[in-house]
């Protein structure tokens, strides 16, 4: 009890601290409704991700109610341009987008960037992993980097991306972070997570680039070996697993979940989006939606989200340039 | 073997497991029976709900019931209207529908209950024994045998082309693989024939599809015709409950063979219950005397008893990649296999030796789950068939309705309607035109996999060597092409029969 009490006034310290310092007038204000716009369909990722974060603001009582609506189409590009038409309704609408709004931005696939949108916060990160089977006789980054030297097809990398998608730019990085031209990469795309292992155990692909979440639930299974992860520090979570900085290829890449708000909101308002979540990343009901579904918290919100949206899509033009998708 | 079929038995009899396996299978059967609502949504929606109640076991008992209810509510909209919600079903209307019409609802309904207890117990049992074995057979397809897999499947369509309509059946499955080019491939992600629609990137849904090609057209030929779906359709009648000894002896052997393929094809990850179901259904028509093939799609016990039980077999059978090597080979095991983990239960070939009540608790539920629904929806059946005795002016809105219901919720997508529509129109003037609608709607639905398996293999061995350097691949094309000839071979030897014996009199 005296603990439960603990917790809520630490939050409210904390959501207050938040919030003097993003804008001294407004207070902390409980939604009575925030609709949650997702760009794909029931059961993806965009869709857990979004009911996730709504299920915590209202058990946590930050919100009366979430609403969520499902409007898939054009890789997520139907949802931003019903956002962007409609901007002027849409003041209470969060629509979660990812990664791939990136990737799909510059190769044309989505008109919009996230400059066409405001910006909230990125709340769940996943950062990318390489692994291979546990029988397979590559044990280290150094013996996939050796082997691809001698035959880069005798390596090939399964996804669950297409070709030029996340997965497959994700293993290019490594590859060219560790100065390895990443261009003779024998990509194969898989349609989802289910299928590229059927492929990483039958022997068709010799390695997996897929989400580190993932990758450490098939570990847990004992059938993989994670060569290595892209963040820069090992997790604190899982201490055994390398990353790929400490093997000789210095990067990081996070995949994210984040949130963007219709052109043309009041900047009061949101901010007080930007409280709201921030508050809500504190909470006991996050943490454990979040523990339920695996994901790593991150935090990037307004200014800091852009810079972070800015960096990621410069990094992803260069790596698809040199790809040739560009 | 025996403790852990007593260790599972025990947890899945207690009185709270019970009574949630019967409550999933009601709930699964009831929303199951809304086109658009598959397996799939179903157990997403449940998932929440299922760990709330803590108990991992409970859980999982909780969502196969709404597993097997839901498949089998499935079968139920195809076989009264006509309107397959799931891609495994859409061989269940084939001959499903044709008996409905007949005024054999409520035998129908009855066949296919049975037919898939039948399937998913066999399954199960088979589960249980072979699980462990299975793991690494399931590993021998590589992409190259799935694309051949998929030829196979295809090859079959001559069986749902009924006489004289090669040349159509043929142009309709072209059409289909034509249509499931339409959005992103699997090797480039640009957008194909989408005529510069953001609502076809991904292409066009599969349940928008199959009301447009089964159910839109039925409701529109029987607004059409109303003299015809007032006289010579007695399904107003729901017809006897009951199957004759001579259907039980039809089936038999129909439902026993299929159990067993429909098992092994599910254990494949990625080809499962709609394959299993296609070509269980090609399978049997093709073993059928020359009598009883004419009878097929035009509702034969045989021809509705043969995807039924293939297509609930192979669903026990996607358990084995799912709990030996974590690999769900479906949509549905997919948000299994999520359901699990969020329950610390982590599939692989480490859960039967780390927590064996879990692995046992899964095949028991599955069994009962099986039991329960039949138990359940057989006294049922005569309530559901009624739905037919509905006068057809009232029950052509309510297909309407559930047709355009069922394309929209899926998407929440407006123009899906007009899709759903448009393409309705189309199928009503080829049906008018006496072109077979289920070729396009199988071609559409092989086309992708095989797309997207051609391409993969394409790139992995960098050109077409694939097709001779796995003996496997080459085995599989080479049984395409016996099933694709055989039928002519046959009617050709007929024909020639006939001219010898005239010739004789």
């Amino acid at each position: 009890m005296n603990d439960m009490k603990h917790r809520i006034l630490c939050l409210a310290a904390a959501s207050t601290v938040a919030f003097a310092a993003a804008l001294p007038v407004a207070a902390q204000q409980t939604y009575d409704r925030i609709h949650f716009l997702v760009p794909g369909g029931a059961g993806g990722g965009w869709d857990g991700a979004a009911r996730g974060v709504g299920e915590a603001l209202t058990a946590a009582g930050l919100v009366v109610n979430a609403s969520f609506e499902n409007m898939s189409g054009g890789g997520g590009g139907l949802a931003f341009t019903y956002l962007i038409d409609n901007a002027a309704s849409n003041h209470g609408t969060l629509m979660v987008q990812s990664t791939p709004l990136i990737i799909r931005g510059l190769t044309g696939e989505i008109s919009q960037t996230f400059r066409d949108a405001v910006p909230i916060a990125g709340v769940l990160g996943d950062y990318g992993a390489l692994v291979v089977a546990q029988d397979s006789e590559i044990h280290t980054f150094q013996d996939f980097l050796d082997a691809y030297a001698a035959n880069p097809d005798a390596v090939a990398t399964g996804g669950g991306s297409v070709p030029g998608g996340m997965d497959h730019l994700v293993v290019s990085l490594i590859l060219e972070a560790a100065g390895v031209n990443a261009e003779d990469v024998q990509y194969i795309p898989y349609d989802a997570g289910g299928t590229a292992m059927a492929g990483l155990l039958s022997g068709e692909v010799v390695a997996l680039s897929t989400g580190f979440s993932e990758a450490v639930d098939m570990a847990a299974a004992g059938e993989v070996r994670i060569l290595g992860l892209t963040a820069l520090e090992r997790l604190e979570e899982f201490p055994d697993v390398p990353t790929f900085a400490e093997q000789g290829a210095e990067m990081e890449f996070v995949n994210w979940r984040g949130f963007f708000a219709a052109p043309g909101l009041p900047e009061e308002e949101a901010d007080a989006f930007v409280a709201t979540l921030k508050a809500m990343m504190e909470t006991p009901e996050w943490e454990a939606v979040r523990a339920r579904n695996g994901w790593t918290n991150i935090w990037y919100a307004g200014d800091d989200f852009t810079e972070f949206l800015t960096n990621q899509e410069e990094e992803m033009r260069e790596m698809m340039t040199d790809l040739g998708f560009l | 073997m025996l403790d852990g079929i007593l260790l599972g038995l025990s947890t899945a009899l207690s009185v709270q497991n019970l009574f949630l396996v019967t409550m999933g299978c009601m709930i699964g059967t009831l929303i199951g029976m809304l086109p658009g609502l598959g397996p799939m949504s179903i157990i997403a929606i449940m998932i929440p709900i299922a760990i709330g109640i803590g108990d991992p076991s409970g859980a999982l008992i909780l969502l196969a019931g709404v597993y097997y209810g839901a498949i089998f509510g499935g079968s139920t909209s195809s076989i009264l209207i006509n309107a397959p919600g799931v891609a495994s079903t859409v061989a269940t209307s084939f001959d499903g529908y044709p008996m409905a019409r007949r005024g054999e609802a409520g035998k129908a309904l009855t066949v296919a209950a049975i037919a898939s207890f039948i399937g998913g117990s066999v399954g199960a049992i088979l589960l249980m024994i072979f699980a462990p074995a299975l793991s690494s057979v399931a590993l021998l397809f590589h992409s190259a045998e799935y694309f051949a897999l998929m030829v196979l499947g295809l090859a079959a369509i001559a069986a749902f082309s009924g006489q004289g309509n090669v040349a159509k059946a043929v142009l309709m499955t072209l059409l289909g693989l034509i249509m499931a080019t339409v959005g992103e491939g699997a090797l480039f992600n640009v957008a194909r024939f989408t005529m510069g629609f953001p609502q076809l990137q991904s292409g066009f849904g599969f349940i928008t599809l199959a009301m447009a090609m089964f159910a839109l057209p039925e409701a529109i030929f029987l607004v059409m015709h109303p003299a015809r779906s007032g006289k010579g359709d007695k399904s107003a009648a729901i017809g006897k409950l009951r199957i004759t000894r001579q259907d039980a002896r039809d089936m038999a052997p129909v439902v026993g063979r299929q159990s067993l393929q429909g098992f092994f094809i599910g254990v494949l990850p990625g080809a499962g219950a709609t394959i299993a179901s296609f070509l269980g259904y090609a399978v049997e028509r093709n073993l059928a005397s020359p009598a009883e093939r004419e009878k097929f799609g035009k509702g034969s016990v045989k021809g509705l008893a043969a995807p039924e039980s293939a297509n609930n077999a192979a669903c026990s059978g996607s358990f084995v990649p799912l709990l030996t090597l974590g690999i769900p080979g479906s949509g549905t095991t997919a948000i299994l296999l999520g359901a699990l983990i969020s329950l610390n239960v982590t599939p692989g070939p480490r859960l039967m030796t780390d927590s064996p009540e879990i692995f046992w608790a899964v095949i028991i539920s599955m069994y009962i789950g099986n039991v329960v629904l039949l138990v359940l929806n057989l006294p049922l059946i005569p309530y559901i068939a009624k739905l037919l005795s509905v006068p057809r002016p009232f029950l052509i809105p309510f297909i309407l309705f559930f047709t355009l219901m069922g394309s929209y919720i899926g998407q929440n997508n407006p123009t899906e309607l007009l899709i759903l529509v448009l393409l309705g129109i189309g199928a009503t003037a080829l049906r008018m035109a006496d072109y077979p609608l289920a070729p396009l709607l199988i071609g559409f639905i092989l086309g992708r996999m095989m797309e997207d398996n051609f391409s993969r293999a394409m790139q992995l061995y960098r050109g077409p060597s694939f097709l001779w350097e796995r003996p496997m691949t080459a085995a599989l094309l080479v049984l395409a092409l016996i099933l694709l000839v055989l039928p002519t071979w046959r009617s050709r030897r007929e024909r020639k029969r006939k001219i010898d014996t005239s010739m004789g009199d």
